[in-house]
């Protein structure tokens, strides 16, 4: 089960970065946030899959899940969501003021006004 | 008592979120907020005392015991740079207060400059490796739209790089996270450095330090500084110092938590750490005195700080590790410094570049004195405050035999000392180049929190006394014994 999940982080892992590697802003936004599921998923591995039932007061069991990586989970789920927007928001800003959504026209030195 | 130190963190957030809904009033948001973080400075002041007397303090959240829930730790080095911290953000939120930009007033500046600070600070309070990632969130949030704020077009461009590069280091930070939960299994730092020193450095646990030197190696800007001109120097005034002052010393003070206390054995990393630190010196060097653009020059010198501190932290005696907390203490005034004074430059001329600017001592002495002081005081003579750090840093040196970045660490004080000194003697020497009429008046409100500056890096070279016990006991880092202990409650 594990192996399985781990491929297919590192699936995710590269088709994220094959998009961050792209020239298109929409695509590189859209590359972090497969870069974050990759890495969720990672972290969820971690903890071990299917070790035990549910963590639940009231249970009695042999094992029980590790519940802590899906708290972290939660956490970096919320984060990504909202630095995602906010790339969302910022790249159209920078599309209003330069037109463009291309990476390699976006170039050149600050003195250029 | 030890309940106070969650007041760092929560009453910047709760102070934050109140003014937002003062935005048509700056003048109230800028006193309200200048008033809570001197507060906060005075409470930090008295928690040093007790620190100093009792030991490291520590809060557990919810009455969770180490290593289960999450803590904050106060020891004296994480105090000391988030003193240090709540003081400069005040001398900024000052000189915003004393020389207003509605633009920048008019979008939730000083909200946004409360959360960068609950960020930074709590990135220096944590004592659990998941909350630093989310404190560092919570911090590079808040600079991702203080790095657009001001509103021009450059801005943006250079927003888009900084904004996916932080991703992208978040995302290994998240990984190195995962690793770690993986191979040890605990979260909390001192549970983790337990774990580590008792199974020893196996080659999964080396990697793992590598990826965590990478992420905290893009936050510092130690040799993955490629973003950092370009955002620093794209900016406005105030988030540039507060940008050169603040965020960069958050990745260094990383990398020194991390690699004093979890992966503190073996060659590999000392080894990387001081490659990486000498090329930093050099790379920062060739652009501190390649530009001619005063903005570039500053966040190239912002560089070359970063470097100096890493070859402390590489060479690892207790001598370098002393003179290096003194020198991130100095170079977090002085940058600020720096950056107000650039600006102030900037905004009395319109220009940017050394060669436009000519004569200005004869129109500003105040400035031009100040900006003489902040050249002597970053490339280390005395009576100013970088003179101490790097004389014990260069002997940690000469102790550890590390020749080549003790010829490093002399030839980027040159650089230091050759960047400013040319942009004193173009811009500030020769002949005026603005009549009496043009002349741009500089109020004497505007100085003041120049001058405070100026003064606290004289002060803190002439008051090396003062703080030599509290910064003899931040070095204490390097024997992390004292932390686990504390963190883990065995007396």
């Amino acid at each position: 089960m594990e192996s399985i999940i781990i491929v297919l982080v590192g699936i995710l892992t590269s088709v994220a970065i094959y998009l961050l590697l792209s020239k298109n802003l929409i695509r590189i936004i859209l590359g972090t946030a497969i870069l974050s599921h990759a890495v969720h998923l990672l972290i969820l591995t971690m903890g071990g899959l299917k070790s035990g039932t549910v963590p639940l007061l009231g249970e009695n069991a042999e094992r029980y899940s590790d519940a802590l990586p899906q708290a972290l989970i939660l956490t970096a789920i919320v984060i990504s969501f909202a630095v995602t927007a906010f790339s969302l928001v910022l790249a159209y800003r920078v599309y209003q003021e330069y037109g463009t959504d291309r990476m390699d026209e976006l170039r050149g030195s600050n003195d250029e006004q | 008592m030890s309940n106070s130190l969650v007041l760092f963190m929560v009453i910047p957030i709760i102070v934050g979120i109140i003014l937002i809904f003062f935005r048509e009033s700056p003048k109230l948001q800028s006193w309200f907020s200048i008033g809570v973080l001197i507060a906060l400075f005075g409470l930090g002041l008295y928690i040093l005392q007790q620190v100093q007397q009792n030991g490291i303090m520590r809060l557990d959240f919810g009455g969770w015991e180490p290593p289960f829930g999450i803590l904050f730790v106060a020891d004296t080095f994480a105090l000391l740079l988030s003193l240090t911290t709540l003081l400069v953000t005040i001398i900024c939120l000052l000189y915003v207060a004393l020389s207003p930009r509605e633009q920048m007033i008019n979008y939730y500046f000083y909200p946004l400059v409360l959360f960068l600070n609950a960020g930074i600070i709590g990135s220096y309070m944590t004592g659990d490796i998941f909350n630093l990632f989310v404190c560092f969130e919570v911090m590079l949030l808040s600079s991702y739209v203080l790095i657009t704020l001001g509103g021009n077009r450059i801005q943006l461009r250079e927003a888009m790089k900084y904004v996916t590069i932080n991703i992208v280091s978040s995302w290994f930070f998240l990984v190195g996270i995962a690793f770690v939960y993986g191979s040890v299994g605990t979260l909390n730092m001192a549970h983790i450095a337990e774990r580590v020193a008792a199974s020893g450095m196996d080659p999964l646990l080396t990697v793992v330090s590598i990826v965590f030197l990478t992420v905290f190696s893009l936050k510092a800007g130690l040799l993955l500084y490629v973003w950092l001109p370009g955002s620093y120097s794209s900016t406005p005034t105030v988030t540039s110092a507060l940008f050169g002052a603040l965020l960069t010393k958050v990745g260094v003070y990383a990398l020194f938590r991390v690699f004093t206390l979890i992966f503190n054995e073996g060659t590999v990393i000392p080894t990387f750490i001081a490659i990486m630190a000498g090329l930093t010196l050099i790379g920062g060097s060739l652009g501190a005195v390649a530009y001619t653009d005063i903005r570039k020059i500053a966040a190239y010198n912002v560089v070359i700080a970063v470097g100096f501190m890493l070859a402390g932290l590489s060479i690892g005696t207790t001598l370098a590790i002393e003179g290096t907390i003194y020198y991130i203490l100095h170079d977090m005034f002085a940058k600020a410094l720096l950056f107000l004074l650039i600006g102030t430059m900037i905004f009395l001329t319109n220009k940017v570049h050394i060669h436009e600017m000519s004569g200005l001592l004869k129109n500003y002495p105040v400035l031009g004195w100040s900006f003489f002081i902040v050249t002597l005081s970053l490339a280390g003579i005395p009576p100013f405050s970088g003179f101490m750090g790097k004389i014990l840093v260069m002997e940690g040196a000469l102790e550890n035999g590390s020749y080549i970045l003790l010829f490093l660490s002399v030839a980027s004080s040159l650089a230091v000392l050759y960047s400013l000194l040319r942009i004193f003697s173009q811009c500030f020497w020769g002949e005026t180049i603005i009549s009496a009429e043009e002349q741009r008046p500089l109020p004497a409100m505007r100085l003041m929190p120049i001058i405070m500056l100026a003064s606290i890096t004289l002060a803190l070279g002439l008051g090396v006394e003062v703080m030599a016990p509290y910064v003899q006991e931040a070095a204490s880092l390097l024997d992390p014994s004292t932390y686990i202990d504390a963190v883990l409650g065995r007396k």
